[in-house]
């Protein structure tokens, strides 16, 4: 419930919205609840908003521990 | 042989433990977080620790502590005419005293699940008649995404948006757990998620005001050990509060999100199932938002339920294992749940039927 996804940012839009890829997927979420971030940034998602910057070497640890929990079971 | 073959622990993982075994102290502790709870049953840590080291799940999961009354108030508003409910997968099964969300929406009501709540404010654009409703429920890494989407519809002067929050928030819940008298945790392993909004300094009372050690921590294995590892020794150098997800996790944590929860939202008292009352642990639209607050609304409630033999109260206070319970397994499995810890995947019970040695054991536990 409380997991958030990392993901790159690939394109920042108007009103707050970005795009972000995640595992080749593309997908908006909303920079309301962060400062600062840039395209080629790596953030945290969750309910689809960034809320956290992070780096790159995080984000694949991460998204590498996330596929291999959600295996028998599903990340909501 | 599912269990067996999936059991993979990293050499880092099989350093630590040998390194925490060595180790003269023991102690139990506890994760309050769904995603933790999985991690140590998935990986099989339990019984690799030595025997004097119990880890323990307490209230780490937000929609298994949605009290009985949240849910029927969730239901009556969805059977209101011309209403859509929108919310997250997990709280369709969550048992009420008549039935759930996801048999009300069988029955007809008009319930969606959504992945975020903006989903539901598009619902809101596309269909002015209706009135769209968001179920909100979440520790304080969901919050924020709710209240900002609480703003955005302000912003827009949306009428026909509104939200029911059942929201928790963690340090009020550890609070009221390290009050209790008969309350025997050496230590919390906390979430790294909801700190990553909080920061870490919201749990410094703990090992303050109470004695009690804790770590944040994040989801791999070697951090769960490297927690744990942490709390043992704490056991002899006195309690602190320590950061083991320092990547992600700062002390002030995301103070824009928190600025944006505090704009709309303001603590309240709130029922925590298998619990009790927990003061300022809930959280209540702010008076400048009333007006998309579907919790005032007027609805007719059932009754209050008859007790269902379920123990899962004294299994989020760290009281009990889910073995200990005669439901678990039998009466009640993740198909057909009866107390709230076996209807989200990350529930205490759900986690332990589906990944746990200790439910092997019972000879219940490997046919999902």
């Amino acid at each position: 419930m409380c997991v958030a996804v990392p993901a790159e940012i690939v394109e920042i839009k108007e009103f707050d919205v970005a795009v972000i890829d995640i595992g080749g997927a593309r997908k908006n979420v909303s920079l309301m609840l962060i400062d600062g971030v840039e395209v080629g940034d790596f953030v945290l998602v969750h309910a689809g908003f960034a809320i956290d910057k992070i780096d790159e070497q995080e984000a694949q640890t991460t998204m590498a521990l996330l596929e291999e929990l959600a295996g028998l079971d599903e990340i909501s | 042989m599912r269990f067996l073959d999936e059991f993979r622990v990293p050499a880092a993982a099989r350093e630590l433990l040998r390194e925490i075994n060595a180790l003269d102290a023991g102690g139990t502790f506890m994760e309050v977080c769904g995603t933790h709870t999985m991690a140590i049953s998935k990986a099989g840590l339990r019984p690799l620790l030595a025997p004097s080291i119990d880890l323990i799940s307490g209230p780490g999961c937000p929609v298994c502590v949605t009290s009985d009354a949240d849910i029927d108030r969730a239901i009556a508003v969805a059977k209101l005419p011309d209403v859509t409910l929108a919310t997250f997968g997990d709280m369709m099964k969550v048992p009420g005293t008549e039935g759930s969300l996801a048999s009300e929406s069988a029955r007809g009501a008009d319930v969606k699940v959504v992945y975020s709540p903006l989903e539901a404010l598009d619902m809101a654009r596309s269909d002015p008649e209706k009135r769209v409703v968001f179920l909100g429920v979440g520790f304080e890494t969901t919050a924020p995404a709710v209240a900002a989407t609480a703003l955005q519809a302000k912003r827009e002067r949306l009428r026909n948006f509104y939200l029911l929050s059942f929201h928790k928030l963690v340090p009020p819940a550890l609070r009221a757990l390290v009050s209790l008298d008969d309350f025997d945790v050496d230590g919390f392993i906390l979430p790294g998620h909801v700190s990553v909004i909080i920061g870490s300094d919201a749990y410094a009372f703990l090992p303050a005001e109470f004695g009690v050690p804790c770590v944040v921590t994040g989801f791999e294995v070697t951090d769960i050990l490297q927690a744990v590892k942490k709390l043992v020794e704490m056991r002899d150098s006195g309690p602190s509060l320590e950061v083991e997800y320092a990547r992600a996790v700062r002390p002030e944590g995301n103070p824009k999100a928190l600025g944006v929860m505090d704009t709309v939202f303001e603590p309240c008292d709130a029922e925590w199932r298998g619990l009790f009352v927990i003061p300022g642990s809930g959280l209540a639209l702010r008076e400048a938002f009333q007006r998309m607050d579907a919790g005032l609304w007027e609805v007719e409630l059932p009754e209050k339920p008859a007790a269902r033999g379920c123990r899962c109260g004294e299994i989020l206070c760290g009281k009990i294992k889910p073995m200990d319970c005669s439901l678990f397994g039998t009466v009640c499995t993740p198909d057909e749940p009866v107390g709230p810890c076996m209807v989200s995947s990350e529930g205490t019970c759900a986690s332990y039927f589906l990944y746990s040695e200790q439910a092997e054991d019972t000879g219940t536990g490997a046919s999902s």
